[in-house]
């Protein structure tokens, strides 16, 4: 009886049929801006444990004895103390070859047989909520003048403060594309309703409730967004590939490298799971805003 | 039982009230009665019918419908009230997309009926005005005529508790105007409630009953 269930006509000539196109090309900003917002947010979380996890501290004159225990050198007295302090999991002192690479960019590859005074670098592999810094400063300055302990963390905290601030517009977008689409369905629905005046009135005085009439416009908006979400969702899922593939290097920093092979595994689970979510959420956003405006428009009726 | 207190009713015309079309109506149509509406054109007779039918609702005065205080109550009540009131426009107003059998299915499956009931009582109701053979034919495709009865049937198929008919003979011939008030007097007879508006006064003559005359959007006469 689908053809019965259309007492209202919804089913011919209308302008509405751009709607799922509309909804589609709405999706499909939708599923970037998700992309971006769940890049983002894994960016920051990565960054910053990356960087809560270690520090280092320069040691200068590390061959010279320290100055609290002359039996030792300075570098070994520090990587003592650092063994020995809670919070840090371990202190390895990065060999020559190491800072020669670390130190390339300024000095050329030629930095290992210059006959500078090099300083001995640390690193320290923290374990839970780290180490006391500012207790830690003075007992390192003790044993090893000029020995300071350097966390990544400005540079880190900048870092992650302009990913959170990309996460925050790619929701702000995300809000935006979310209004336009309500707006836009809330136009169409209203042309709808002005088209459909006569048949409505009719409806209405043969004891159409407001529920009833307001269902009807409600149910086709909803198959409609639902429709054109998901084409938008699938069309920007290439899209999404490429830029993940192109993401990777920087977003498998410190942590397993995605499996090349899997396609699947190409994007976070987060974005999948929003993904499949684009099509429900434009459906309620259909629903909603249809049952909302043809209630409203109905007031004028008594 | 129909019951108007002062009833009075202007439309809006752009923003502000139009002229009052309806005037300090007074009166009580117990359960079951008939009555005949007459009066000259413009009078206000499709407009009384209209407020009966709660497609407007009064701009003074009380109405109330089977028991129904109409100011009072909800949105909803009202929509549930409109289902025991049977309309026959005297432009129609039929839906176009539909064919005359979905026309007719209408209120039935607005109020939730089976389908197998709503089928046995639509062709039984076509048939009775003639129109067995053009179950499938769309409004445009049937002649006044026929899209009078068309109307008639949809306001009758639900047995409704009050049965308003404006000009319901208006492109009917004899034989079809006396079948048309068979209908209505045996609906009467089982307890509906009806209201026939009407200009043709031979057909008055014929079946003489109660009336209500308005005039100028008064009642001038009431018995
Ligand atoms: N929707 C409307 N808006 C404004 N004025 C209206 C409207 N409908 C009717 N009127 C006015 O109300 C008055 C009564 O009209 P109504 O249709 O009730 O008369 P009627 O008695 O049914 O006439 P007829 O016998 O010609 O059908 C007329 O003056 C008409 O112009
Ligand atoms: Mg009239």
């Amino acid at each position: 009886m689908t053809r019965a269930r259309d007492d209202l006509g919804l089913g011919r000539a209308l302008g509405e049929r751009m709607l799922p196109l509309v909804v589609a090309a709405m999706s499909f900003l939708a599923a970037l801006a998700l992309a971006g917002s769940v890049g983002a947010a894994a960016l920051a979380q990565r960054w910053q444990e990356g960087a809560a996890s270690v520090l280092t501290v320069q040691v200068p004159h590390p061959a010279t004895p320290a100055g609290d225990q002359p039996g030792q050198t300075r570098v070994e007295r520090v990587l003592a103390i650092l063994r020995g302090t809670p919070g840090i999991a371990g202190a390895r002192p990065l060999s020559e070859a190491e800072l020669a690479e670390l130190l390339r960019p300024w000095l050329g590859s030629g930095a290992g047989r210059l006959a500078l005074p090099l300083p001995a670098v640390v690193e320290v592999h923290l374990s839970g909520a780290g180490p006391d810094i500012a207790a830690l400063g003075p007992r390192l300055e003790a044993a090893a003048p000029g020995a300071t302990p350097e966390s990544h963390g400005v540079w880190v905290r900048r870092l992650s403060a302009l990913a959170r601030s990309l996460e925050a517009c790619a929701w702000v977008a995300l809000a935006l594309v979310a209004g336009i689409a309500a707006a836009m369905i809330a136009i169409a629905t209203r042309s709808g309703l002005a088209v459909r005046r006569d048949a409505i009135e009719i409806v209405h005085g043969l004891g159409a409730t407001d529920g009833i009439i307001a269902g009807r416009f409600a149910a086709r908006a909803t198959r409609m967004t639902a429709s054109g979400a998901s084409l938008g969702a699938l069309a920007a899922l290439p899209v999404l590939l490429v830029l993940a593939d192109l993401a990777a290097p920087f977003a498998a920093v410190g942590a397993q490298p995605a499996n090349p092979g899997l396609w699947f595994t190409a994007l976070p689970l987060p974005l999948w799971i929003a993904l499949a979510g684009l099509p429900l959420v434009a459906a309620l956003i259909g629903w909603g805003t249809t049952q909302v405006t043809v209630r409203r428009w109905l007031r004028q009726l008594p | 039982m129909i019951r108007l207190d002062a009833v009075g009713l202007h439309y809006v015309q752009g923003a502000g009230p139009g002229p009052e079309v309806l005037r300090d109506l007074t009166f009580v149509i117990p359960e079951g009665g008939f009555r005949w509406l007459l009066g000259p054109s413009g009078a206000g007779k499709s407009s009384l019918l209209r407020l009966l039918h709660l497609a407007v609702l009064p701009t003074s005065g009380r109405l109330s419908l089977l028991d129904v205080d109409v100011g009072a109550t909800g949105r909803h009540n009202l929509a549930l009230l409109r289902r025991r009131i049977g309309m026959v426009f005297q432009d129609f107003r039929l839906l176009p997309h539909l064919t005359a059998f979905d026309n007719v299915a209408l209120p039935l499956r607005l109020a939730g009926q089976p389908e197998a009931q709503v089928r046995a009582h639509v062709t039984e109701m076509l048939h009775w005005v003639q129109l067995g053979r053009k179950l499938e034919a769309r409004p445009a495709q049937l002649s006044g005529g026929e899209q009078q009865r068309v109307a008639v049937a949809r306001a009758v198929v639900g047995r409704p508790h009050i049965l308003l008919a404006d000009e319901p003979t208006g492109n009917l011939d004899e034989v079809q105007s006396e079948r048309l008030m068979l209908l209505f007097k045996e609906m009467n007879r089982l307890g509906t409630t009806v209201i026939v508006a009407t200009h043709n006064e031979a057909l008055v003559q014929r079946h003489p009953g109660q009336s209500l005359r308005l005039e100028h959007g008064r009642l001038v006469d009431h018995d």
